[in-house]
Order: C-alpha cells, then sequence, then structure tokens
C-alpha cells in the first residue's frame, strides 16, 4: 500500500489545557493520531501542555513536549528534533492558529517543514468567514447574507445590508466566543463594540440570522484521490441561535428525506474541495428552513472536532487515526475499517440505532451567569447516549448526564413553574428546556404548541409527547409483560418504574426478568450488521440477540468518569485509561464502561470490551452481570462511580481495590474524626449540621471564620469560606440545595495556612508516595482552582517528613487498596488533616507525568491483587520542578466575578517543568495564557492581613524594575519603608480610578488581594477590568511572589523546551 | 419576522402505545422473529434486507423489490411521510416491510400524506417493533430466504414455517413481465431540486430508449437531466420496436428476479450489441453480460444498502454507492473484448464492465441514487453526451463515461441552469410521470 508522503519525523500539535469549547476530544484525537502515524514508522513528536491527557504519556509518543503551545515554542521543538512535517489538524482551535502563526513568520519555510492535513490556505479559507463565504458563492452553494467589519462605521452600513435579526461573530475566536444575537438597531451598537473587541483581530462578521432554522451537521472525511466520504448526518434537536456544542443532537439526521439529505452531502463534499480540504476530516453545517427547504452552507472546520469526536463515538469510525493516515497520502481505499477489520475506510458508516448527545452545564458553579443559551457555548461537556430509538437514546441520555434525573420526569424548579412561565421556559433555550418542554407536554399542550415555542421539529416533540403519554401508564406497566416491555425499550428505567409504582426498584427488576425483558448487548458496527464486526464496542438495549463476544481470561469493570463537568475533567479520563492497562497487566480483561463521547476511554480500542453506557446504578449492574465479572474499579473515574459504590456492593458486585466502607468512612465526619483521633492527627476543628439551627450553635463553638460545605461532592460544590452569620445564612441555603440528602460540614477555615495534597498508593500493607505538592495559592482557594509545585518549594524538611508520615498513617488505617488523596494543611509548622479521600485524584495525571510513573495503572494491578513490593514500585522522586497552573472560563460568563474560592471554577490545566520554580511558574503561565510582563506597571492592592508582606513584595518588584501603583493602604505601608509608588483611586474612591488605568493600558500586572465587602465589589470591578483587557491578575501574596519568581527568568529569557523523555534520561 | 411555524400531520396513536397486534416472520430454514403488525394480511416473499438510513419512500416503489419483504435497519421509518417527488414507480412494490420502529407521526416541509396511509391503501403489511438486527446477522449467516410476515392475533408459527418453507425465491424466476411497462412512454420530469436551485433539466438532445425491465424514475429523471430526450418501452420489446424509434442509445433498465431468466430482453440487447451504444444499470447491467454470452449468480445476501465503495480499475476512483441486488456478473463468464472496470471494495464482485468496441457498458450499482450518494451521477450526462454525433469515438466511449459526475445539485459550479422540459407526446403512449 502506498504511503505518498515522504514523512519521517512529525510533530503533533495538542489543544493545551480544556476549556470550555475545547474539550478532552482532543485528547482522543492526539492519542489515534500519535498511534497511526507512529504504526507507519514515522518518528512523533508531541507537544501539548495538558498533562491530565493521555496523549502525553510518555509511552505514546516518540518524544513528549509538555510544554506551552505557542508559536515559539512550537518553533524551538521542530528546531530541535529536526521535524519534517507539522499535523496541526487534532489540536483544536489552538494547534490550527498555531500553525498559521508558524506559517506568518516563515517558521516552517525556514526549517522546511511541512504542514500536513491543512494548508494554511486552507485554514484561512475556513476561518476567515468573509473567505469563506465568497468561496462558497463561486462554487455555487447558499450562504447566508453578510458583511465583514472592522469599524463601527463598516458595521453601520453592514447593518443596512444584512438587516434584522442578525448575529454578530468575532473573528478568529475560539468556540464561537463573543458571538452575539441582535434583534433591533438599539441593541446593535453595544453589542457590535463587544464583538469588535472580542476578536483578536478586531474583525466581526455581521450576518443574516437563520435562527430558528433546522441545524444539521456532516462529518466529512477526504483523501488525495478526492474520494469523499460522509462519517454521519447529525442533526440538532435545538435550532439554529443555539450553539452546536449547546445543543442535544441526534445522529443518524430524522426529518430529511433522501434527496434533501443528498443535497447536503454533495454540498458537503464540493465545501471541502472548494476550501481545500486536501486529506482528512471536517465537519460542515447546514441551515435548512423547516417549512420551505430552503438551505444554506454555515460554517466548516477544516480539522477534527467535537463534532467528529461525537461522529466516531457515535458511528465507530475512527476519524482522528483515518485523518493522519490520509495526511501521509494515503487513500480511504486503502485503509482498513477497524471496526468490522474486512471492510475498507471508503464507506459511509450504516446506523441501525439512534445516539443522542446532551451538553452538560455548569451554571451553578458561576453566581451571576444566566442560564441561557445562544450561539457562544458555555457547556463543559456532554454525554451520549445509544438507543434503538430516539426514546431510548435520549432517557439513556439523561441518565448519562448525571444531573440527578433519569428521564424527562420534571425537576422541581420546572414543575413548580406556572403556565406562563414555562411557556417563557419553552421560548428562551436553556438548560433545562427539555425537561420544561416534557413539563408543557403533561400540561396537555398540544404537540404544535410546544414545537412552535421550541422551534423543535414536531417529529421530535411527539417522540417526547409518547415519553409524557406513558408516564402515565408506567405505575401499571409491572403487571404487564407487554406493556413493561415497550417502555423498557422507550429508555425507561426500573428507578422510574419503581417510582411511579410505589415499589422497590428490586421488585421491578424481578417483574423483569420473569417477564424476560433483560438487557442485551449489541455491537456499534459501522455497518448496521452486513457485515461481521471485529470490534467489542457495545451498547445495551432490550433486544433479542446479544452479540458479546466470549472473553479469554476473567474481566474486570472499569467505570469511567461520565460527561466532563468542572471538578470532573479529563483527568480521571486519563486515570481510567491508565487503569486499563493496569488491569490487562494483571491479566484480566479489561471492560470499560463510559458514557463520555470525548473521551480516550471511549475509543474502540481502548479496552477488550467497551460498554458505551450511562453510569447508572441499573446500566452498570446489567454490564457486570452480562460479564460475569471478577468485580469493578471504581477509584479511577472520579464521584460518579464512587457513588455507585455502596448500591453495587449491596447488590452483590465486588468492588475491587479500597473498600466501600472506607471510603464512605473517609466521607464521614465523625468517623473519620475518630480515625484522626486514633492515630493522634490533627484537623480543624469542625462539625456537622443537619439544619441551620444546629449551624449557627456549631459556629458560636467553633468559631469564624468558617468552611461551610456540603459532603459528597467533588469540586467544591455549595463550599463556601463564611466571616460572619449572616454569610453563613445565605451560604446554607446554596449548601442544601446543593445536596439535600447529606448534612453540611462546618470547619473552622485556617488562614493564610499552606495547603499540601499527597498522592500516595497503598496495597493494604506498604504505601509509597506518589508525590507531594505544594498549593500555591493560601488555603480558602480550592486545590482544584490552585496553583501548586511538585515538590514543594516553601515547607521544611520536617515538615515534609510528617506529611509523609500522617500519609502512610492514614493510608493503613483506612485499609486503602489503590490510590488515595490526602490534603492537609501546614500554619505555624502544625500540619492539619482536611480530607482523605481513598481514590485517583486530579492531581494523579500531573504527579505520573512529574515523576515519570504510571500511577494509575500501578494502582489497577493492585486493585487486581499484586504487591507493591513484588512490582517493586517505589515513592515517587519529581525529575525536576513541576508546577501545574489552572485555567479559567469566566470569558464565558459575562458579568461573572472571576474571583477564586473554595468553589472550584477551573475547567483545566497546564504543566510547567523546569530546574527551577521560577522557570516551571513561568512555562506554566505562558502554557496557561497569563501573559505574565515583563515591564511595566505593577498595581497593588493587599488586604490589611497581607500588608505586612507588601515591602518584601514591592521591593522584588522593584528589583524587577516595575513601577508600582497601590491602593492609599498599601501604598502608605511601602512608602513608610521607603520605596516609592504612585497612588491610584480604589473604584469606590471616585474617578480616575484604578480600573480606569487598566483601560488605558497603564497596568501590566495587578495583584489584588483585598477582601472584605467594599473591596468586593472594588475586587468585582478590578477583575473584570483584568479579564476583559487581558490584564495579569494575582489574587494573592503568595502568587505574586511566585509571579515575581517568573518574571525574573522570563526577563533574562526562557529556556529551551525539553521533552519529558529526556527529562527521564537526564535523571 | 416571526419563527417559522412547522407543517403539523394529523395524528393517530402511535402503533406502539396501545391495543398492540402482534406479527410473525417465519423464514424458510425455520427461524422465526417475532414483532408487532400495523396493516392486517401477510406477504410471502424473498426477505432482503436494506441499511440505508434515508430513502424509505424510493425503496419501497422500486420495482426491484418485487417479490421480496424488505427489511429496514433504519431505527425509524415514516418519520417524514411521503412526498409527491421521490415515488420509483407509480406503486409500492415491496411485498411486505419489516422494521424496527414504525413512526405514524411525520415531519418534513414535502410530506403530503404518512407512510401508514399509502401502505393502509396499497394493503401492504408492516411489521414493526421487530429486532431487525438480529434479523440482519441471521440473514447474513444463512443468505437471502425466503419466508411469510403474518400480522394479526391467533398466527401459528408452525404452520407458517411451513408455508414460508414452500415459499419460491427469485431464483430461476423472470419477474420484469409484472412490472415493466406494457407500453411505450415518453418521460419528461428531471430530479427534484431544492427551492431556489436551478431546475435540472437540459434542451431535448439524444433519443435514449430505456427497455423497461422495472425501471426507477430516477434513471429516467437522470436521463432528463442529461439533456435526453427518454422513450421508455416494455423490457420485453423485441430489438425492432426499439429500432423503430430510432434511438441514438439504449438504456437497459433495473428490475427484479434473477437475470438468467430474462430471456427475451437478453435476446433484444444481443441484437443491439455493436450497431447502439448501450448501458446497462443493476439488472440491465447483468442481462448485458448474458448477452454478450457471460453468466450470473447468486450472492450469499446481496448488496442492499448506500454505503458501498465501488473502485474503478484502471482510474483508481473511488465512489460511494446505492445498491440493489441479489445477483452479480461472473468475472470469469465474460468473452473476450468485455472487461471489468469495476469491483466492489467489500467483497471484489463485479460493478461494471464494458465492451468498448460494441459501445458497452455495465454498471451493477445504481448512479441514479434515489436512494444514495450521487457519486456516479455523471454516468448519465456522459452517456448523452457519448450519444451526441462526433463527441466521442467508440473507443473512448467507456472511460469517458466512468468519471466522477458533475451537474447535481450542490455538486459545484456546473449545475446547468435550463428550463423545463415539457412533456413529450408520442402518438398512442401515455405521458410523463403518473
Amino acid at each position: 500500500m502506498p504511503r505518498r508522503e515522504k514523512v519521517a519525523n512529525a510533530c503533533i500539535i495538542g489543544a493545551g489545557p480544556i476549556r470550555i469549547g475545547q474539550a478532552c476530544e482532543f485528547d482522543y484525537s492526539g492519542v489515534q493520531g500519535v498511534q497511526a502515524l507512529r504504526e507507519e514508522g514515522v518518528r512523533v513528536v508531541l507537544v501539548n501542555s495538558n498533562p491530565a491527557t493521555i496523549m502525553t504519556d510518555p509511552e505514546r509518543a516518540d518524544a513528549t513536549y509538555v510544554e506551552p503551545v505557542t508559536a515559539e515554542v512550537v518553533a524551538a521543538v521542530l528546531e530541535r528534533e529536526g521535524c519534517d512535517a507539522l499535523l496541526p489538524t487534532l489540536g483544536g482551535q489552538t494547534a490550527l492558529n498555531v500553525a498559521v502563526e508558524l506559517d506568518e513568520r516563515g517558521e516552517l519555510a525556514r526549517l522546511g517543514v511541512r504542514l500536513l492535513g491543512a494548508s494554511v490556505a486552507t485554514i484561512r479559507t475556513a476561518e476567515d468567514r468573509e473567505r469563506f463565504r465568497e468561496a462558497m458563492r463561486r462554487a455555487g452553494l447558499p450562504v447566508l447574507p453578510s458583511v465583514s467589519v472592522r469599524s463601527l462605521a463598516q458595521a453601520e452600513e453592514a447593518a443596512a445590508v444584512v438587516g434584522f435579526p442578525a448575529i454578530l461573530r468575532p473573528s478568529f475566536t475560539l468556540g464561537g466566543t463573543g458571538a452575539a444575537m441582535v434583534y433591533n438597531r438599539e441593541e446593535y451598537g453595544a453589542a457590535i463594540r463587544a464583538a469588535l473587541a472580542a476578536s483578536p483581530v478586531g474583525e466581526v462578521l455581521v450576518e443574516r440570522s437563520v435562527e430558528g432554522w433546522k441545524e444539521f451537521e456532516l462529518e466529512v472525511m477526504r483523501d488525495c484521490a478526492d474520494t469523499v466520504v460522509v462519517v454521519c448526518s447529525i442533526e440538532n434537536l435545538d435550532a439554529m441561535g443555539v450553539h452546536t456544542g449547546d445543543s442535544i443532537t441526534v445522529a443518524p439526521a430524522m426529518t430529511l428525506t433522501d434527496p434533501e439529505y443528498q443535497v447536503l452531502r454533495n454540498a458537503a463534499a464540493t465545501c471541502l474541495r472548494t476550501v481545500g480540504v486536501e486529506t482528512g476530516g471536517a465537519n460542515v453545517q447546514f441551515a435548512v428552513h423547516p417549512t420551505t427547504g430552503e438551505w444554506a452552507v454555515i460554517e466548516m472546520n477544516p480539522r477534527v472536532s467535537r463534532s467528529s469526536a461525537l461522529a466516531s463515538k457515535a458511528t465507530g469510525f475512527p476519524i482522528a487515526r483515518i485523518a493522519a493516515k490520509l495526511a501521509l497520502g494515503y487513500r480511504l481505499d486503502e485503509l482498513t475499517n477497524a471496526i468490522t477489520g474486512c471492510t475498507p475506510a471508503a464507506f459511509e458508516p450504516a446506523l441501525d440505532y439512534v445516539v443522542v448527545k446532551m451538553p452538560r452545564f455548569a451554571f451553578e458553579k458561576f453566581p451571576g451567569a444566566r442560564d441561557m443559551l445562544g450561539t457562544s457555548m458555555q457547556s463543559v461537556g456532554e454525554a451520549m447516549a445509544i438507543g434503538v430509538s430516539f426514546e431510548e437514546a435520549l432517557q439513556k441520555a439523561c441518565r448519562s448526564l448525571e444531573a440527578g434525573r433519569d428521564g424527562l420526569f420534571a425537576p422541581p424548579l420546572v414543575a413548580a413553574l406556572d403556565d406562563e412561565a414555562l411557556k417563557e421556559r419553552l421560548t428562551q433555550p436553556s438548560s433545562l428546556r427539555l425537561w420544561a418542554a416534557a413539563e408543557g407536554l403533561r400540561r396537555g399542550w398540544p404537540v404544535a404548541t410546544v414545537s412552535a415555542l421550541t422551534r423543535w421539529d414536531p417529529w421530535f416533540v411527539h417522540r417526547l409527547a409518547r415519553l409524557v403519554w406513558w408516564e402515565e401508564k408506567l405505575a401499571t406497566v409491572v403487571d404487564d409483560p407487554g406493556q413493561l416491555a415497550a417502555v423498557k425499550r422507550l429508555g425507561f428505567s426500573d428507578a422510574a418504574i419503581a417510582r411511579a409504582a410505589g415499589v422497590a426498584e428490586e421488585a421491578v427488576r424481578q417483574a423483569r426478568h420473569q417477564a424476560g425483558v433483560v438487557r442485551r448487548f449489541r455491537k456499534v458496527d459501522t455497518c448496521a450488521g452486513e457485515f461481521a464486526a471485529s470490534t467489542p464496542y457495545l451498547y445495551g438495549s432490550f433486544a433479542t440477540r446479544d452479540e458479546v463476544p466470549a472473553g479469554d481470561a476473567p474481566a474486570v469493570v472499569i467505570l469511567g468518569s461520565g460527561p466532563v463537568r468542572i471538578g470532573q475533567g479529563i483527568e480521571f479520563d486519563a486515570c481510567c485509561v491508565q487503569a486499563i492497562a493496569g488491569v490487562r497487566q494483571a491479566g484480566r480483561q479489561a471492560v470499560m464502561l463510559n458514557c463520555n463521547p470525548e473521551t480516550v476511554s471511549t475509543d474502540w480500542d481502548a479496552a477488550d470490551r467497551l460498554y458505551f453506557e450511562p453510569l447508572f446504578l441499573e446500566e452498570v449492574r446489567a454490564v457486570v452481570e452480562r460479564e460475569a465479572a471478577e468485580g469493578v474499579l471504581l477509584q479511577f473515574g472520579g464521584q460518579s462511580p464512587l457513588s455507585l459504590a455502596s448500591r453495587l456492593e449491596e447488590h452483590g458486585v465486588r468492588v475491587l481495590g479500597t473498600a466501600p466502607d472506607a471510603i464512605h468512612l473517609a466521607e464521614d465526619r465523625r468517623r473519620f474524626a475518630e480515625v484522626l483521633h486514633r492515630l493522634g492527627l490533627r484537623q480543624p476543628p469542625g462539625e456537622t449540621a443537619a439544619t441551620l439551627t444546629e449551624a449557627r450553635a456549631a459556629a458560636e463553638r467553633l468559631g469564624y471564620p468558617l468552611l461551610v460545605r456540603p459532603s459528597y461532592v467533588l469540586g467544591g460544590r455549595g463550599m463556601e469560606v463564611v466571616y460572619r452569620k449572616s454569610e453563613l445564612e445565605r451560604t446554607w441555603q446554596r449548601g442544601i440545595t446543593a445536596a439535600p440528602e447529606h448534612p453540611v460540614l462546618l470547619d473552622r477555615f485556617l488562614e493564610r495556612a499552606v495547603e499540601i495534597d499527597v498522592d500516595a498508593l497503598c496495597d493494604g500493607h506498604d504505601v509509597v508516595i506518589c508525590g507531594v505538592l505544594e498549593h500555591i495559592e493560601e488555603a480558602g482557594v480550592h486545590s482544584g482552582d490552585s496553583s501548586c509545585v511538585l515538590p514543594p518549594v516553601s515547607l521544611s524538611l520536617e515538615v515534609l517528613a510528617e506529611v509523609r508520615r500522617i500519609t502512610r498513617a492514614l493510608a493503613r488505617e483506612l485499609q486503602v487498596v489503590g490510590l488515595l488523596n490526602v490534603q492537609l494543611a501546614v500554619r505555624d509548622g502544625v500540619v492539619y488533616v482536611l480530607e482523605a479521600n481513598p481514590r485517583a485524584s486530579r492531581t494523579v495525571p500531573f504527579i505520573s507525568k512529574a515523576t515519570a510513573v504510571p500511577w494509575a495503572a500501578l494502582a489497577a494491578r493492585v486493585c487486581c491483587g499484586e504487591s507493591l513490593a513484588r512490582m517493586g514500585v517505589r515513592d515517587g522522586v519529581p525529575l525536576g520542578v513541576a508546577v501545574k497552573m489552572p485555567v479559567f472560563p469566566f470569558e464565558r460568563f459575562a458579568g461573572v466575578d472571576p474571583v477564586l474560592g473554595p468553589e472550584m471554577r477551573s475547567t483545566g490545566e497546564v504543566m510547567g517543568m523546569a530546574r527551577s520554580f521560577g522557570e516551571a511558574y513561568a512555562r506554566a503561565a505562558l502554557a496557561a495564557g497569563l501573559a505574565l510582563p515583563c515591564r511595566g506597571k505593577v498595581f497593588l492592592s493587599l488586604a490589611d492581613a497581607d500588608k505586612p508582606r507588601a515591602v518584601a513584595l514591592a521591593s522584588r518588584l522593584l528589583e524587577l524594575g516595575f513601577a508600582m501603583v497601590a491602593t492609599r493602604g498599601t501604598a502608605a505601608v511601602c512608602q513608610e519603608a521607603g520605596i516609592a509608588l504612585e497612588v491610584v483611586n480604589k473604584v469606590s474612591e471616585g474617578r480616575p480610578h484604578v480600573v480606569d488605568a487598566m483601560i488605558n493600558g497603564d497596568i501590566a500586572l495587578v495583584v489584588n488581594t483585598a477582601s472584605g465587602s467594599r473591596a468586593h465589589r472594588d475586587g468585582t470591578a478590578i477583575r473584570r477590568g483584568a479579564l476583559e483587557h487581558r490584564i495579569a491578575y494575582v489574587a494573592t501574596v503568595s502568587g505574586a511572589f511566585a509571579a515575581a519568581e517568573a518574571i525574573a527568568l522570563l526577563q533574562r529569557g526562557l529556556g529551551p523546551p525539553r521533552s519529558l523523555q529526556e527529562w527521564a534520561a537526564a535523571r | 419576522m416571526g419563527y417559522p411555524l412547522f407543517p403539523v400531520h394529523p395524528t393517530r396513536p402511535d402503533p406502539c402505545d396501545d391495543g398492540v397486534v402482534p406479527a410473525l416472520l417465519a423464514l424458510a430454514d425455520g427461524a422465526v422473529f417475532r414483532g408487532f403488525a400495523w396493516a392486517q394480511g401477510e406477504a410471502a416473499g424473498e426477505v432482503v434486507f436494506n441499511t440505508s438510513m434515508f430513502g424509505y419512500q424510493e425503496m419501497l416503489t422500486d420495482p426491484s423489490y418485487h417479490g421480496q419483504i424488505l427489511v429496514l435497519t433504519a431505527p425509524h421509518v415514516g418519520n417524514v411521510g411521503l412526498n409527491p417527488e421521490d415515488d420509483e414507480s407509480g406503486r409500492v412494490w415491496a411485498q411486505g416491510l419489516i422494521v424496527p420502529d414504525f413512526s405514524l407521526y411525520c415531519s418534513n416541509w414535502r410530506a403530503v400524506m404518512t407512510l401508514a396511509d399509502r401502505l393502509d391503501a396499497e394493503g401492504v403489511p408492516v411489521g414493526w417493533g421487530f429486532d431487525t438486527r438480529a434479523l440482519v446477522l441471521h440473514l447474513r449467516a444463512h443468505g437471502a430466504l425466503p419466508g411469510v410476515l403474518a400480522c394479526g392475533a391467533g398466527l401459528h408459527e408452525r404452520e407458517l414455517r411451513h408455508r414460508a418453507a414452500a415459499v419460491p425465491g427469485t431464483d430461476g424466476r423472470d419477474l420484469t413481465g409484472d412490472v415493466s411497462r406494457r407500453r411505450v412512454e415518453g418521460w419528461a420530469a428531471g430530479p427534484w431540486r431544492s427551492p431556489g436551485a436551478a431546475p435540472a433539466v437540459a434542451a431535448p438532445g439524444p433519443r435514449v430508449v430505456v427497455l423497461d425491465c422495472g425501471v426507477k424514475r430516477s434513471i429516467l429523471r437522470q436521463l432528463v437531466a442529461a439533456g435526453a430526450e427518454v422513450l421508455v418501452v416494455p423490457g420485453a420489446a423485441p430489438v425492432e420496436d426499439v429500432l423503430a424509434l430510432s434511438p441514438a442509445g439504449v438504456v437497459l433498465s433495473n428490475g427484479p428476479g434473477d437475470p438468467a431468466a430474462v430471456a427475451a430482453t437478453v435476446s433484444t440487447a444481443r441484437a443491439l450489441l455493436g450497431r447502439l451504444p448501450l448501458l446497462g444499470i443493476c439488472l440491465g447491467h447483468q442481462l448485458l453480460a448474458l448477452a454478450l454470452g457471460g453468466r450470473t449468480y447468486k450472492l450469499p445476501f446481496g448488496h442492499h444498502g448506500a454505503n458501498h465503495p465501488v473502485r474503478h480499475k484502471t482510474t483508481g476512483e473511488v465512489w460511494i454507492t446505492s445498491q440493489n441486488h441479489n445477483y452479480v456478473v461472473d468475472p470469469d463468464s465474460l468473452p473476450a473484448g468485455a472487461e471489468v472496470t469495476m469491483v466492489n471494495l467489500t467483497d471484489g464482485s463485479v460493478e461494471g464492465f464494458e465492451a468498448e468496441g460494441l459501445q458497452v457498458v455495465g454498471i451493477q450499482f445504481h448512479p441514479e441514487a434515489g436512494p444514495g450518494p450521487h457519486d456516479a451521477l455523471g454516468v448519465f450526462s456522459r452517456f448523452v453526451q457519448s450519444l451526441v454525433p462526433g463527441t466521442h469515438s467508440v473507443s473512448d466511449f467507456g472511460s469517458a463515461l466512468m468519471q466522477r459526475g458533475e451537474g447535481t445539485e450542490g455538486a459545484g459550479p456546473t449545475a446547468k441552469a435550463a428550463e423545463e422540459k415539457e412533456k413529450i407526446a408520442i402518438p398512442g403512449t401515455h405521458n410523463g410521470e403518473g
């Protein structure tokens, strides 16, 4: 088979940290791409700053650079690795932007590096909406009237051409950031100003709105011989006007006839040819008018995307893998369909099932953000479900979301709405609209009404109506085997039937089994059964024939982490994928169960068998039973699988590794306190409270400030530091809604303590310490939102030894088998235990990268019974100084205060590794997009408690050559010590104030640690100002010292990038 | 601007919601599959599956499905209703329909009636709620089998099995006579175009006679779009009748049944060899092979889908094609001078051949789509162009034909703008699309 491109040494650019609009789908694509190229004997160099990825596991690529994904760094990597080719189409928008920049700077030409998969001209045509439109017009494809503008004057002319409603799209932004719908001339002025500011090139496309038209997406591949295949058609339930990433989507398309579909198929192919996607994958979006059939091309992405990850998982067609092969010059007909193993990749998958994708939102994390969906993406993750019908897939998707709903049953908030309010909920897209629509139907509103309000195709609404119709019958279906079979086929859960009938779930299950209504597993085979498929990619349904192949070793089921959400992200998928390797090394068959289409764990070849199913008790039990599994591993997938632990055990499922009781012990305030007491360990004084009265009393006893949080949460959901009674009362309301069935924990908050995170591995006998992380921000900022460093830089050796001793003692006492994460706080040389979680933590992949040890894989082996001593595992030793830094989605949520606190808000993380702390921090900052300045003016505003440290900080900044402005109080302290600085007004002190200075571009760095309620208002304005004007912002004094170290390094110039393999070799 | 409203069709309760009636499918090998019945009645025939996700209207009305019970694997069928433009003939030809889910409620801007209403009216029984995947896996393993689909209460499994065993297969049966037109007819309608697109009808050009062995309207529409003046004659028309119409070229159409049994058309084709350019599609392609002295054989379960890759042997081009056939040409049986030009990439079977000296081209798949990809639509314009005197020499006829097509909607700048052509009146014939 000919490989036409002579590529020997290719660089793949990853997508960097997880952000809204750019999530773990690029880990899946990177992993497939790396593997596809290496199979061809190509040496692969990878650049990705995100340590929580599988692609950056050092055995995946030949050289792995966990370095900032910037043009400078990538150019340096290309040069020192001697790469001859660059594949930019697997790393999302980030990678494409870097490729374009490298080309513009002439680096590609200088280094003799060819772009594979997409040319710069192609990227430009696809990304620049004006050029794209012009290209489409030339090709005879319909597009929407639009005008590209760079000034307010041009914007006026554009409005006259385009008319209203219009949509404003800033050029070159991620996931449609800053896009806005404008309905009238009045709104237009402000909106156009915001859009111009949002575009890095100051350009905005003003376009006719097709809000309310149906939206379709086609995933297309093209090879060098001009063969084009459509991998998947996707229909959005939500009409145009809701970002496709925020839409509920369905595959295959449901409301197109064949001729209509073929027109879109032809147009998609023409689009690729016209834009010049010579090889690889792209997705093309279309709008179709629901009653006239008029259609238009909306946009195309000349790369692997979130939609193509979905299409890959929905069809089994490995788009990223094939795209990488095509980039080498293979033709589709020369490649094998990996799923069947016997047919060529030149074909179009046929689906004999329905796939529904549902977005997962995190509005509750961002007080002030409004739960309203529009053209800018706001969801943080997604779940996919497969069923034999739309109904089944939809209800399974509801369960997969893990939002506390197992179907369309109304959440209390929706059920409580009066008709008028409900109508509004149907008109206004939001995260709850599906349930609102079902509620409307429940109230007897006709399909036509609900369809007109939601602008959802009535076919879908009719299907919802059918589910609602069955709800009333649910109470009695248990007695009728035919009806029971019918409702199960429609995707109702046993739990829902049990609720309706007022019986135990187990009774429904028994009735079902007696009636022979049992779940069987079908293959996703790309061909609707036409050819035998060799890949066990399975989904459960109530079919007559089961297709699970026989295994040849005991099976272990690994429960995945479900949809990405804040606090439970890609790092848990990375742990799961490593666990698969560990389970295999332990001589078992690894069976993966997960429902997130973006992940590596749900790749067709990740495990021995893949079940694409919700992490829901009923489905998990069915898989475990079908596999006759030795047990389940649930410590790798974050909180989702852990919350199933006890119930699985109750039903006789063996949990491998730490026993569920120990998991719960660590969550149980009282029992955990007893453990600490037994071990003679300290913890901040704390109590639990079930009512507000109890909480007030406890607070009196404990004293303020207090850390208040509901139990059993990940990501600090509902967690807050309160300084007085009124704050406690306010927080209480939120805490209660966060987790109604569990009491609230109140702990004395240790101000200005240093927080420590330790990950350890225990086999029930021996304990090894994977790594000790020091948080750079002081206690009070959620551990996931704090930058941290490995090894610690500010702790005494004695304290470190104590930390290790405590961790070992806890691991043994809790009888941990597998991973354990301990969070501690150090104040005045005293170590306090904050939490212990016997499971993989989000820091495990980071520590794995920094220590070159696959900790999660080792943990899986331990869970399968292997001993640490036999495996020869010893404490982790960092290869260098590694800094982990979070990234935040604040720019997505207008009006939200980008403040850090005990509630986690970051979406992803980056890693910087170097020989010194300053350099590691500088690399991390660069990777996170924190633009640390080398010169200019620093604004200082310190809280009273921080003021004693103001002089040291100001002197350090002076050393580095910065000028300074400060608020009155901070300035006074410095001036007293003889440091000269300007005084600037706080926002509350009148104008001109600090935000004016920021807007005028006078401030290069903001250090603002002030707290208190007036400072809070000021703080909000300053933080938003910094965010909107892209000024580096530091919220803690320790963070400011860290930034200063990094700046010192940046002023000298960063050293060359180094690969993980070089780091390991240097040890 | 108000929000667009959706067309809403009168609805009945969905079949799965209440009062379900059982349905049984018994296969000749004794296997039985269960589901529910929509209409009453019974169907007997060869059970074949199609994996297309779109186009049930086209498939059901395709005369090639005459004598067959059609199993569709698409998860929902009926969802887009039926429209006036997409029929492939004047009636439903499949004996029965088996689907996973049958949608009585339809939604599509072109829909004028529901699938259920049409099938009711034409007396075609429907089995829904079947595990069609299990059925496909069975047919994949055991080959296309005759079977009986029975609907209603009180079905007798053993008796049905017995009857299924007695249902004749298609081997040795000429079914073209059942589906062919009886008289010469003109055809003037072009293919459907989406709103705003230029109509796809060219000025009248060379006359093409189509031997109707069960022709799909899409073939006729594409010939019209390619600029042909189209006359359709019965599949069994003798060669004199064909020549009397003075065509520039002849198309042998698709159709049902065993090609080896279609003697009359083969003899007409044989008589036309070397006298006129001939294009055979699907059954027509098999008949051309037979006319050349070749043989056909039956595939285990045939090709029925819209996703089959086909590669041209010399150009290397790959098309994704629409396929619907159980029989296939034996490549070793083709005489000297006839050469296999295209193969199916999934099983290597013959997808096309040409006999250059004779201006004969056979295409096993469906370049006209309906349903399926338009990758091969260019076949029609090239065929029609080759009939214009002086355009092509005999020797480049075949290769000129087998090039990636243009001229289909959405396929790029060459889409021709042309006026809707009026129906051609031929004395003593019916006119146009009925």
